[in-house]
Order: structure tokens, then sequence, then C-alpha cells
């Protein structure tokens, strides 16, 4: 018995570590939209902070709290600054457009904390009085754990007060229910979202103060983070801070209890908890309909065929492309054939955000699903690689068929969440299935037949297969299919309205959208020669949706612009220190000039040189 | 109008493809040597392996270089992604004219790296990656492995193990490929050893995201008398702390993969547990007239002692100039040929050659126990555990090799 409530107690603690995390996510989410990714970078940085400043102070009890706090309100202030020179700018950009930025934000803190810190972990004094474990019903439990136990209810209680005792708290729960009525009360909402974006980025820098009597300091804290942090959020429901806490708890305590039984499915445990809470209540827990936010905006215009014009210059950029390798070296072909794979994935992702309205976090799975049939129908059945090209998408349909049924019950940010489950799911599974998936050493060996291994054969499948997939789901855009799916976007219930059954159509959107995105895994396989569990990871999924908002979701032409800017630069960038950092930084450079995105920029780019034209990358 | 203007944008349009054309092949005085390694994933263990080979290269070019020719290294990050590793080994063999690659610290860009050099025909050194299948499973004919192997190092482990009394084990390893392997290895060892021994419970955090506090509950309740630990870095550190406040490890050994390295060691600062057995590098106190030297130089040049991924940088160049000079040439298929069985009889942790059967190198490591001598962590009571102890036989390891 003492054993399990001790069990029981360690969860806890871990809970509240959890919950201080997921509560400024939280505030942050529900004010202003942001979907932050730079959160973990914060914790981590808190951590950093609270390090340096304990180990100078050197302090005692009181130097150790107060080195706590400030770490927890430099990491505050970081955040204010971060709010008014970036994000605030770029308020009026499509939804979720700011993640991107926060996406520059991780990257830039990344080399910054290698920078000021170093590479090797850091390991912080235990708390001052807290630092031994005593003993309830016989099992030692560590006092600071105690604390954890009292601090995160304390933290909730306090968050409480503030949203239900002070006007400000009254008014960022207002504009959390709807910021346009808060606005139009004249309520200055650029201060409001500034004070919500400081608490959130305070409570993170303090939930990573708080770890370093628990754990080593180190770089890798911020990506640890931050995929948990996400997921307490959703299954509490987007916004709500006491859904956040019950979450954290619940993912907590099943998580110390489960590894008695099932010690592998930590990596994992997560990420099922959310898809079964989300399939069951479509909101999280405390969620109420509308806290999903992403999606419905104003109609935009409908798509445009393109310009006579802008069909040769596009057409002479695909000859361009045709014939490089009778110019290039074999490795540019490589780097191209890598350009069209993520091209492919870029434009199969912005089928389904930008057409379809469903944003994925999780459309690695299709890409990985795709590229592991056809690499496990080379290695264990011994098929050719056309053949195997050929029918590995159907797997990744197949899998976009199960997935996406569930998927699209949902919506906005439930929805992205959910398909994130589902990759990290299928990640999971991959990882542990060491007999039948070879686990993270992958399946290798999967190079193209005798007759295409030349680099440049190879290209030529690449570019029939990529282009000719792009061009496909052009099509389909362009078709009745892609204007209903438009038309669920823009208005759901005047869809319904008009007869048309929309789970339906946004089903088989999904569905187009993960065939495309194995067709592209498929290429992928073989071009490297071997899969690893990461083609289905969240990094993945991460850098498709960098592509798609960065080069602008308005656009058909915006996740090839996305793609290949993307690419082409991280390519040259990692060859220079520091080049995380640079990334970064050119990230936000393009988001604060084209907060439209690439496409967008480019087309008031050639609208300002040719003020005749009407720009032509629709 | 409407023409230079088409003609004007279809420029623009070729504009990126300029600076990809063929290059000048380097200068003929020169030998470029591919590098590939996951400089920002993991730098705390890439840092000290970049400055082990950097002090190699400019010592063999000082003396020299290696028949006239001096040596180059283009050293590329991995960014932690096998997908950007093989594009950039791709790059290097194509573009730069290396003539053979070495690095990689991930198992799996290890692998990787290493079907992508059976597919283009290169020699690859693994240098830093300890997976078993790199020269086992899924050995080929053009990878050769430097480290001593996770088999090899549980051997090590096994072995003193064995001399405990112990008799029911458990074991805590990070959940993937290299945890997996370093357990199955230790227990069929200790099992070969000790034929009484049990496994009476197993945890698999998942790698740098450990539940300490449950963890460490889990193991206690199985009430082991020794505990087999494989966690690393942050993960051992909350490991560590956890354990000792929960009072784990009295009255318990505990037998540690890697824990002596100073990458792992050092950072437990005072809290470092007294007594584990472990293998690692004791960077101070080798007092060989090899090592002594390769300190010396190294810490006047970049001002800090060497750790082990110094160590397996350094040694990595020293066996491709060893393979270069052996060779007498560049070209694969000589270094191919000079590779078997290539000896390396001067370096700073003593000779070790590379096996003809299955390409592990016999570098060893070193084998003791932890304790904090004057604050600092240290390993105490070390012994340098050669490799070729630990390997199966020649005619065993070819056959755990698939057919060539």
């Amino acid at each position: 018995m003492g054993f399990y409530f001790a069990q029981l107690l360690t969860g806890l603690a871990n809970a509240s570590s959890l919950f201080l995390i997921a509560s400024g996510l939280s505030i942050i989410f529900g004010v202003t939209r942001i979907v932050n990714f730079a959160h973990g970078s914060f914790y981590m940085v808190g951590a950093y902070l609270a390090y340096t400043i304990v180990t100078a102070l050197n302090g005692g009890i009181f130097g150790f709290w107060f080195s706590i706090i400030a770490a927890a309100a430099i990491v505050g202030v970081i955040g204010l600054l971060i709010e008014m020179t970036i994000l605030r700018r770029i308020y009026r950009a499509p939804e979720l457009f700011q993640l991107v930025a926060t996406f520059g934000v991780v990257l830039i803190f990344q080399d910054a904390t290698l920078a000021i810190w170093g590479a090797e972990d850091l390991l912080g004094p235990r708390a001052p009085g807290l630092d031994r474990a005593v003993r309830i019903m016989g099992e030692p439990i560590p006092e600071y754990d105690l604390a954890l136990i009292a601090i995160g209810p304390a933290v909730l209680a306090g968050i409480w007060l503030l949203f239900h005792k002070t006007r400000w708290g009254v008014l960022v729960r207002a504009a959390t229910e709807d910021r346009e009525m808060v606005g139009a009360l004249g309520v200055n909402q650029a201060w409001l979202f500034s004070a919500a974006f400081v608490l959130g980025a305070f409570l993170a820098g303090l939930g990573g103060a708080l770890q370093i009597p628990r754990e080593a300091v180190s770089l890798q804290m911020d990506l640890s983070i931050i995929g948990e942090a996400f997921v307490v959020v959703v299954i509490g429901g987007m916004g709500s801070v006491s859904g956040a806490f019950v979450a954290a708890v619940l993912i907590s305590v099943l998580n110390a209890f489960a590894i008695l039984i099932f010690p592998q499915i930590s990596i994992v445990l997560p990420f099922i908890v959310m898809a079964v809470v989300l399939i069951l209540r479509p909101y999280g827990l405390f969620g109420k309909p509308g806290s999903e936010h992403v999606g419905t905006e104003e109609p935009e215009q409908p798509l445009k065929l393109m310009s006579q014009k802008s069909t040769m210059v596009l057409l002479a950029a695909v000859m361009v492309l045709a014939f490089s390798p009778a110019v290039t070296a074999d490795f540019t072909s490589i780097l191209l054939v890598d350009v069209m794979v993520a091209t492919l994935f870029a434009v199969s992702l912005h089928f389904m955000m930008g057409i379809g309205g469903m944003v994925s976090f999780g459309h690695a799975a299709y890409f990985g699903v795709g590229a592991y049939a056809a690499a496990m129908m080379v290695k264990f059945l011994g098929f050719g690689m056309l053949p195997a090209m050929l029918l590995a998408p159907f797997f990744a349909a197949a899998a976009a068929l199960f997935f996406g049924w569930f998927c699209v019950r949902l919506s906005g940010v439930y929805l992205a969440m959910l398909t994130m489950a589902a990759a990290q799911i299928l990640w999971g599974v991959t990882f542990q299935w060491q007999a039948f998936t070879g686990g993270d050493d992958g399946i290798l060996g999967v190079w193209p037949a005798e007759w295409a291994s030349s680099d440049k054969v190879y290209f030529y499948i690449a570019f029939v297969l990529c282009l000719g997939g792009i061009w496909f789901l052009r099509r389909v855009a362009h078709s009745p299919f892609g204007y209903t799916l438009r038309g669920i976007r823009d208005s759901q219930t005047r869809a319904e309205a008009i007869g048309v059954d929309t789970k339906f159509h946004q089903w088989m959107g999904f569905v187009v959208a993960g065939s495309l995105a194995g067709l592209a895994g498929v290429v992928f396989a073989f071009s490297k020669g071997s899969v690893f569990p990461d083609t289905l990871g969240i990094a993945q999924s991460i850098d498709g949706l960098i592509m798609v908002l960065l080069g602008g979701i308005h656009a058909l032409a915006g996740p090839i612009f996305g793609a290949v800017a993307f690419v082409m630069i991280e390519d040259w960038v990692t060859r220079l220190d520091y080049w995380r950092f640079i990334f970064g930084g050119i990230i936000l450079v393009v988001v604060l000039l084209a907060p439209d995105g690439i496409a967008g920029g480019v087309n008031r780019l050639i609208r300002a040189i040719l003020p005749n034209q009407k720009g032509g990358a629709a | 109008m409407t023409m230079i203007r088409r003609t004007v944008l279809g420029a623009l349009a070729a504009l990126p493809l300029m600076g990809f054309g063929p290059q000048v092949a380097q200068a003929a005085d020169t030998i470029v040597i591919g590098e590939v390694n996951s400089y920002t994933r993991l730098p705390a263990f890439t840092e000290p392996y970049k400055k082990g080979w950097q002090l190699a290269i400019e010592q063999i070019n000082a003396a020299g270089g290696i028949d006239g020719k001096q040596l180059e290294v283009i050293s590329r990050d991995d960014t932690g992604d096998p997908a950007t590793a093989i594009r950039i080994a791709e790059e290097l063999v194509a573009k730069e004219g290396a003539v053979l690659i070495f690095g990689t610290f991930l198992s799996n860009i290890g692998l990787a790296v290493s079907d992508f050099a059976q597919q283009k025909q290169v020699l690859f050194l693994a240098s830093e990656p300890l997976s078993d299948a790199i020269v086992w499973s899924k050995g080929n004919k053009y990878t050769y492995r430097l480290r001593p192997s996770t088999h090899m190092q549980a051997a090590m482990l096994a072995e003193q193990a064995a001399k405990l009394d112990a008799v029911k084990w458990a074991t805590v390893a990070p959940n993937y490929a290299y945890g997996h392997d370093a357990v199955k290895a230790f227990k069929s060892e200790l099992s070969k050893l000790r034929p009484d021994v049990e496994f009476v419970e197993e945890q698999w955090p998942p790698v740098f995201k450990i539940d300490a506090g449950s963890t460490v509950r889990a193991l206690e309740a199985s009430k082991p008398d020794a505990i087999f630990n494989v966690t690393f870095g942050g993960d051992l550190a909350k490991f560590v702390r956890e354990g000792s406040l929960r009072f784990l490890f009295e009255d318990r050994a505990v037998a540690s993969l890697l824990t002596g390295e100073p990458e792992y060691l050092h950072p437990l600062g005072n809290e470092t547990p007294d007594g584990w057995i472990v293998t690692g590098y004791p960077p101070a106190d080798i007092d060989t007239d090899s090592h002594n030297a390769f300190a010396k130089a190294y810490t006047d040049k970049f001002g800090e002692a060497p750790k082990t991924g110094s160590i397996v940088g350094y040694n990595s160049v020293l066996a491709i100039a060893a393979a270069l000079t052996k060779a007498g040439s560049t070209d694969t298929e000589a270094l191919l040929a000079a590779m078997e069985g290539l000896e390396v009889t001067d370096s700073p942790t003593g000779p070790f050659m590379f096996r003809a059967a299955d390409h592990q190198s016999t570098m060893g490591a070193y084998v003791g126990k932890t304790a904090l001598v004057d604050g600092e962590p240290k390993m105490v009571d070390w012994t340098y555990a050669d490799g070729a102890a630990y390997l199966p036989s020649e005619e065993e390891a070819a056959k755990l090799r698939p057919a060539e």
C-alpha cells in the first residue's frame, strides 16, 4: 500500500512540473491564439538562468527561492521582448503563421544557449532545506517532491485568483472567449496580449527553474518537454488552465503506474491518452466548443487559374529543372531530389491545410508509412523498385483512411493534435516493434533498381513522380471536389445547408493528401537507401508545416516556394558554425518582411515591379 | 518588351542553379577526408571529438603529412538526421573529392552512412556509434568501426559484475537500440560467467525523457541485489539524483555503462555515486608516454583536459593515416585492403588493430570504479581492458555478418 501511495506522490510531483509549463502555454494560446513552439525554449532558459543565479548567489534557502523567481522573471522579460519586437507585428497574419516565428525563436535560443552555457550538462544544487527524503508509510519520499506537489496547486490557485479577482484577469478571460468583442469595447489589445505572453513565459521559466533540484540542465530540455506540454493543454481543453492541471495529473500518474506493468509504454503514453480523450471529447476535458480556433477566418478569394504569362514562367522553371542534370554535377541532382520530395510533401500538406482547412501537426505519418511500406516490400517481399513505388502510396492512403475518419470529426487545433497523436503512435509502434520494422536501426538497403541507380536516372524518376503528384493535387484543387472542400473550409454550416456531406468530403481530402505524402515518402526512401522512424517523427511533420506556412498558406504556389526555400537555405546554412542561429534569424526576417508568406511577398514584389500585372502565383 | 521580360525572368529562374556546377578538383598535394557528425544535436560529445581529430590532423601535417601530401578534413553537421547525413556524405564524396568518410555518433546515422558507403563503394570509418549491428548483423565490406562496441563494453562490465555476490539483477536502459543491445549483451555475458544470476526487473525509460522518480521506485520494488545501468547524459544525472534520494543505491552494487567517461561523469559533480563499476576514460591518470604526449598537446592547444570523444577523434585520424600510408594510394580498393588487419602500433590508449573478419577495432576501454577524490568525480582502481579480449573469435564474428 505504502509503495503505491509513494508512486502516486511521485506522479503528482511530476504533474506539478508539467502543469507549470502547460499552464503558460494554455494562457498564451487562449488569449493570443499563438501556438508557441518557443515555450520549451523559455522552460530551458529558465532552468539555465536559475542554475547560474543559484550557483552565483549560493545563498541558502532564501537565495535559492529568490533565484527561482528571478530566473522566471527574466524569462518573462525575454518573453516581452519577443512579443513586442516580433509577434506584435504579425498578429494580422493568417492564423498559425505566428508559429513560424516561434519556430525561428526556438532555433535562435538553441544556439544562444549553447554559446552562453556550453555543451556540457549542468547539475545544479539540490534545494537547501529540501534536500533529503522523508519516510511516509515507510517509503522514502523526497522533500522537494512534496514541495512541488504543493507548488502546482498553489500556482493554479494564484492563476485562478488573478483571473477571477482582478480586472486584468477578467479581461484575459474575456479575450479568451471573444477577442474581437474585447477589442470593440475599447480594451487595448496590444497590452493585453503582451501581458498574457509575459505571464505565460514567466510560468514556463518558473517550471524550468524549479527543475534544477531534480535534473541536470541540458540543451535537450526544450524539445523534450514541448510535445508533452501541448498534449497536456489539448487534453485539458485549449485555454483552460484548470483543465491543464487535471490533464497533467492524469498523464503523470498514469505514467508512474504504467511503467510498473509495461515499462516501454512511456514513449507514447501521453499521445495515446490524448487520442482517447479527443475521440471521446472533441474539445478536450474542459474545453468549450469554439476553443479550437484555427481555420475559420473570412473566406478568401476564389482560386484563379494562372494567367498565360505566369504559366509560361512556370513552364520555364520546370524546363530548367528538367534539364538541370545535363549541366550540374551528380550531387546537385541529389539535392534537387530532396527539394522535390520536400515540395511534394509540403504541397500535399497544403492541400489538407489550405484547401481542406484541416491543420495537421502529424502529416509525417503518411510520408513515413509510404517510405516504410516501400522499404518493407523491397526487403521482406522481394518486390522490385517500380511495383513498390506504385503500391506503397496505397498503404499511406489506408493509414489516412483509418486515422482520417477519427480526425475529421474534430476541428482546429484539436484536429491538428489528433493527427499528431496518430503520427506519434505510429512512430512509437515503428520504434518499438524491432522484429517487424527494425526499430530505430531502421531498414537498410532500399536502393533503386540497377537501371535507376545512377543519380541522374533517379532524378528523372523523382521528377516524374513528384511533379506528377504536384500537378495532380493542383488539378484536384481546381476540380469540383476541391471547390467543395474549400467551401466546407470557409463555411461548414452553409456547405451542409446545400446538402454537402462535409465529413465525407473532408475525409476524402485527408486521404488524398495522405496518399500524396506517401508518394513523397516512397521517392524519399529510394533516394536515401534506408528508412528510420525519424520519417514519421514530429520533426518531419513540423518541417512540412513550416514550409507551408512560410511559403504562404493562401496561395497554391506557397508550399512550393516554402519547400524550395527551406531545403535550399538549410542545406546552405548547415555548413556554417552556429547555423541554427542564422537559420532562425533568416526565418524571422522572412516572417517580418512577408507576413503573408513568401508567395504573398513575391506577389507584392511582382506587382511593385510590374504595376500592370495582377500577379500570377495563385 | 514582353520578350525581354520573359528572357530576364527565365534567366532569373535559372539563377539558383549557378554555383552548383562541377567544381575544379582539389589540388594534387592534399588528401581530402570527409567527416560527418551530429555537432548541433549532441555538442557535449562531438565538440571534444572534433578537437581530437583536429589535433591529430595538425600533428600529422606538421610532420610532413602522408607521403608528402597534407591531410584536409571537410567536416559537416548532420543535424541529427540520417537523411541529411546521406546527402552530405554524397556531397563530400562527389563534390569535395573525399577519399573516405569518417565520423557519426548516433547509431542510426552510422548505419545509414554505412549503407550509403556500401552502395557508393567508399570506405567509411564509423568512429563513435556503438551499435553492434554496424559491424555484425548489418556489417558490410566498406564499413569499419573504431570505438569499443556496446557488446564489448557490456562484456567488460559483466566480467567485473560476475565477481560480485549479487544474484538478483535489475536493469535500466534507455528505450532504443543502444539500450536494448547493452542489456542483451550484459545478460548473456553475465549468465555465461555466472549461470546462477537472475534478472528480476527491466526498466526502459524513453531516452532523454526519463521519469526518474517512478523508474527508481519500480526498480526498488523488485528488491534487486545489483543494478545494471545504461542511461547516460541528462537521464543519468536524474537517475543518480532520484536514486540516491530514495536510497536505491544503498548496499547495492551498480554496474554502469560509459558512466566513467568524462562527458558523463563530470556533470555529476559532487553527487557522483561511490563505487559504481563503470567503463570510461580517466584522462588525468593514464601515465604512458603516448598518452602523456597526447594529453599535453591537447591541453596546450585547447586549454582543457581531453575527454573520451577527444580520444576517439584522435585515434580515428591515426587509423586513417595508418591506412593511407599502408595503402600507398587513395584508391578505395587499396584502402579496403589496407584496413583489413590494419595495425595502429602507437596511440594514446595503446596499440590496436582492425579485425579482418568483422571490421571491428580492438581499441579497448578503461574499467574501474567511480569515486569523489578531493571533491572531483573520478575513476579509481581502473585497468585498461583490451578490446580484443571481449570480442567473439574472428570465426564466430564472421558468422554474425551477412554473407557478401
